[in-house]
């Protein structure tokens, strides 16, 4: 296969970046999206240029390092898929694929495609916890959870902190991201008891670090490649309102 | 001359750690937040240490080369976690959950350790629990556990194929919450490239901002490497690509014993290798073969699809080897047997190097949808690689590196022979011995981070109140930093022609051939050879692009790639030196009959920690005895 590549290049942040074209030849569609661009990285130092810097670890869609926009959306084509998950059998021969970083003000590019996503860090230190000491708990039975209700706080849990939500939303908004873990603890009993502090700290942090508000295009549950809910988002809004209602009548 | 000294308490192994925790001194709440500890490293084992110490009141600066800890390998852990809970009401207890350790470790684990892992595992999982982790429940609202390689009884806890995503974030979770109360802070994005050690103890270390490229100074009254495994010596191996072994390399090279560095896991269910641009190897959870059948077909160069091929022509050969824990047998004994099928010419796929992992039993007995529940993630994750489905047709696996049991030669305290400088989770070699089972990593990180380090390094930290803030500029540190620019200034002086990763490569394929699941002696000694020859061609002909003071994703590949060479090396010579089998290290030569592991207890039942005398030498070698009061040794069966 063969490609015409469109990449974002920036050498830092407050350099400005642009789009440089390469075309990349001998590509096999067995080929990882990732190991296409190691592909052209090595063409890259071998004729003596500076690689393409993106995020990658686990390779295997459960780090959350790995985030690129291609071709206009979040981690490519397909649909509950990270970037690393990506093979390029999905792509047409002989195509252009434009290849961005995440655009958000939250996110800053550091180089490339590379971006800050330190703004979600703030808000999980904001109360993404329960406060509980080590050694200060009890048997593990001795708190019995519906099986439904577990099952849901996992569905909610398994946010890997990529920021495709964050990416794919025209308000960069964090609302799904948040949601997923304001709603994970609000469902469980171990969490319930700080529900109120939590989903309002929380939300107050998403607000100071940069990330908009939510217009309810659900494009980031589209785009978010472990298919979170944005059902967490109306759970988050009625925690919210709930905290905000009890606080009033104080 | 280092003498080893494990320090193993005295007593019934029963008693061992609850009599001597209750002798370790303590460190008054006040003198806690004059006490610095460096932890580095954020995934399990590191984030659990850093928020447990941060709780007791410490002063702990955490760093990770991730943009955030929650990206550490610890998250792509599937199957599980263990514990003695005996939820099951099927026999288990802390007992039985040490003596199949120490069997599924071929017996060259420390009992003591293991005991204590075994003992706090409960605690961890009440702990989980407490943080709101979701872990699989049953219709009664009760954790409900499954079965793992190399047991009988049903002891892992698990949340779907995702345990390790779960654990890692309710201990990033208790670390976040540790951050915000300022007793943590947390220092994402840097390598560590040395430790400082003053007077013989370790004092801080020397780390590269990545961004930046700025060389810095942290300084601490005690340093904790919970740095991880070095299974990416292999290039191509079930870890993260950014997972290295610099850290501990740099503890080694500064006086830090090195234990059994041949004990690497080679995983028997991975994604085979599918084509040359490959670079990692998917891990499929051992859990799968709770309810997936291994098996190849009984004909040489069998053409037909799977589906094609009727039962009578397939050979199910764990069922048939080993008849008592058929699929369910530890990783190292399922790896081997794939291995003698394809070597035997009866693999499957292009490459004659896979076998099948099939579902279609367990399917119509269970339903799809109960399938579904349990190992949905990881069926799709196999089809967004592969393209095929798993619940139509049967999985393609091979064996893949994956965990080293190998590490920082650690005491009973988890301190290496650094005086200050201690080993937490895969990066020592404590727990696992020769062969590590299933669902035992998870518990062992989070074990040694929450529950045992925390009491073991207030003893240690008792005779520092006195000390005031160690400084940076000590000509201890001015040196460090000195050789860590010098040795970056070299690489980037190469100015070569190949890029990293083609060494990378090279490297991993020859250590895989000469010292990956089958060793022989000519086969090390070759190896040996090779990795110096690539080695010098490495220091002539590397290039590494850009300059080092700045973000330079080469630089970073190239400093770890540098210190691979010296730990392949190393992995060679241990495995030379132990003239027998044992868990994952196999030599052809000491084999029985029917092609089992031959252990020589009468010469090798001690773990070895070798001394770095500088590269190209031969490391020192230090034996230290493992004495076995409450197991029998026996040859390790599981027919």
């Amino acid at each position: 296969m063969e490609f015409k590549l469109k990449i974002w290049r920036q050498k830092n942040a407050s350099a400005k970046g642009k789009f440089e074209d390469y075309t990349l030849k001998d590509v096999s569609a067995e080929m990882s999206f990732l190991q296409m661009l190691d592909y052209l990285n090595q063409q890259i130092i071998e004729s003596g240029g500076e690689p393409v810097h993106f995020e990658h670890d686990c390779r295997e869609g459960i780090c959350g390092s790995c985030g690129i926009y291609i071709n206009g959306r979040p981690h490519g084509p397909l649909t509950h898929t990270t970037t690393c998950e990506l093979h390029m059998r999905e792509f047409k021969d002989h195509t252009t694929i434009v290849i961005e970083p995440w655009r958000s003000k939250a996110f800053p590019v550091i180089k490339d495609l590379v971006v800050d996503r330190s703004a979600f860090e703030k808000v999980m230190q904001a109360g993404g916890f329960v406060n509980a000491n080590t050694g200060s708990t009890q048997e593990a039975n001795n708190i019995p959870i519906n099986k439904k209700i577990s099952d849901r706080a996992f569905d909610a849990a398994v946010c890997i902190g990529c920021g495709a939500c964050v990416a794919a939303c025209k308000n960069s908004s964090a609302m799904l991201y948040v949601s997923a873990k304001v709603s994970q603890y609000a469902m469980l009993p171990q969490g319930k008891v700080e529900a109120k502090e939590r989903v309002e700290n929380m939300v107050a942090k998403m607000d100071e670090v940069g990330f908009g508000f939510c217009s309810n295009t659900y494009a980031c549950e589209f785009d978010c490649p472990k298919g979170i809910s944005v059902e967490f988002i109306a759970q988050m809004n009625r925690e919210f309102f709930s905290a905000k209602v009890c606080k009033s009548k104080k | 001359m280092i003498k080893l000294d494990s320090k193993i308490p005295k007593g019934p192994v029963a008693d061992k750690w609850s009599n001597y925790k209750t002798s370790l001194r303590l460190v008054n709440p006040a003198n806690k937040k004059k006490l610095d500890i460096i932890v580095v490293g954020s995934g399990l084992s590191g984030a659990s240490s850093a928020s447990a110490l941060g709780e007791l009141g410490y002063n702990v600066k955490i760093f990770c080369f991730q943009d955030s800890p929650r990206r550490a390998h610890s998250v792509a852990a599937q199957g599980g976690i263990n514990a003695a809970k005996n939820y099951k009401n099927d026999g288990d207890s802390v007992y039985r959950l040490f003596y199949d350790m120490i069997k599924g470790g071929d017996f060259r684990a420390r009992e003591a350790n293991v005991y204590r892992a075994a003992e706090v595992s409960n605690y961890v999982i009440d702990h989980f629990a407490a943080l709101g982790v979701p872990f699989a429940r049953d219709y009664g609202g009760m954790l409900d556990t499954r079965s793992f390689g190399g047991v009988q009884v049903s002891r892992t806890f698990y949340a779907k194929g995702q345990t390790g995503q779960q654990c890692l974030l309710g201990t990033y979770s208790s670390l976040s919450r540790q951050i915000a109360k300022g007793t943590v802070k947390m220092y994402e994005r840097r390598d560590m490239l040395d430790v400082v050690i003053i007077d013989g103890k370790a004092r801080g270390i020397i780390t590269r901002n990545l961004l930046t490229g700025e060389i810095e100074r942290h300084s601490a009254h005690a340093v904790v490497l919970a740095t991880g495994g070095y299974g990416t010596v292999f290039y191509l191996s079930t870890l993260a690509l950014g997972s290295n072994a610099s850290a501990a390399w740099a503890a080694h090279r500064k006086g830090a014993l090195f234990a059994n560095p041949s004990f690497i896991q080679i995983h028997p269910t991975s994604i085979p290798v599918l084509n040359d641009y490959q670079s990692k190897l998917t891990l499929m959870s051992e859990s799968l073969r709770n309810d997936g059948r291994v098996w190849v077909p009984k004909e040489k160069d069998e053409k037909r699809h799977p589906n094609q091929i009727p039962e009578a022509e397939r050979d199910y050969y764990l069922e048939r080897r080993y008849p008592a824990f058929g699929n369910l047998v530890p990783r190292d004994v399922a790896s081997r047997a794939a291995k003698e099928r394809c070597d035997a010419g009866y693999g499957v796929g292009d490459t004659g190097l896979s076998v099948y992992l099939d579902f279609k039993d367990a399917i119509n007995k269970q339903g799809k949808k109960a399938i579904e529940d349990k190992y949905g993630n990881l069926f799709e994750m196999y089809l967004k690689i592969t393209g095929i489905n798993p619940y139509e047709e049967p999985m393609r696996i091979y064996p893949a590196g994956h965990y080293t049991m190998g590490g920082l030669w650690v005491d009973y305290n988890l301190m290496t022979t650094i005086p200050g400088l201690y080993s937490v989770g895969e990066s020592n070699f404590s727990d696992h011995g020769a062969n590590r089972l299933g669902a035992s990593s998870l518990m062992q990180c989070s074990g040694d981070g929450y529950f045992i380090l925390p009491y073991t390094i207030g003893d240690y930290l008792a005779d520092e109140i006195r000390t005031p803030r160690i400084k940076t500029d000590h000509e201890e540190f001015e040196k460090a930093e000195k050789a860590v620019r010098e040795r970056i200034d070299r690489l980037m002086a190469v100015n070569g022609k190949q890029t990293v990763t083609s060494f990378h490569k090279r490297l991993g394929k020859i250590l895989w051939d000469h010292c990956g699941m089958v060793r022989s002696e000519e086969g090390l000694k070759k190896g040996i050879e090779m990795v110096d020859q690539l080695e010098d061609e490495f220091w002539k002909e590397v290039k590494v692009p850009a300059t080092a003071g700045e973000y330079n994703q080469e630089l970073e590949k190239a400093i770890r790639v540098a210190d691979f060479f010296e730990v392949g090396r190393l992995m060679c010579q241990d495995a030379l030196d132990r003239n027998e089998s044992c868990g994952a290290h196999f030599r052809e030569e000491f084999q029985t009959e029917q092609g089992e592991a031959k252990r020589n207890d009468a010469e090798y039942a001690h773990v070895s920690a070798y001394e770095y005398t500088g590269n190209r030498q031969t490391e020192l070698l230090h034996k230290e005895p493992l004495v076995f009061e409450n197991v029998e040794l026996k040859e390790r069966s599981y027919k």
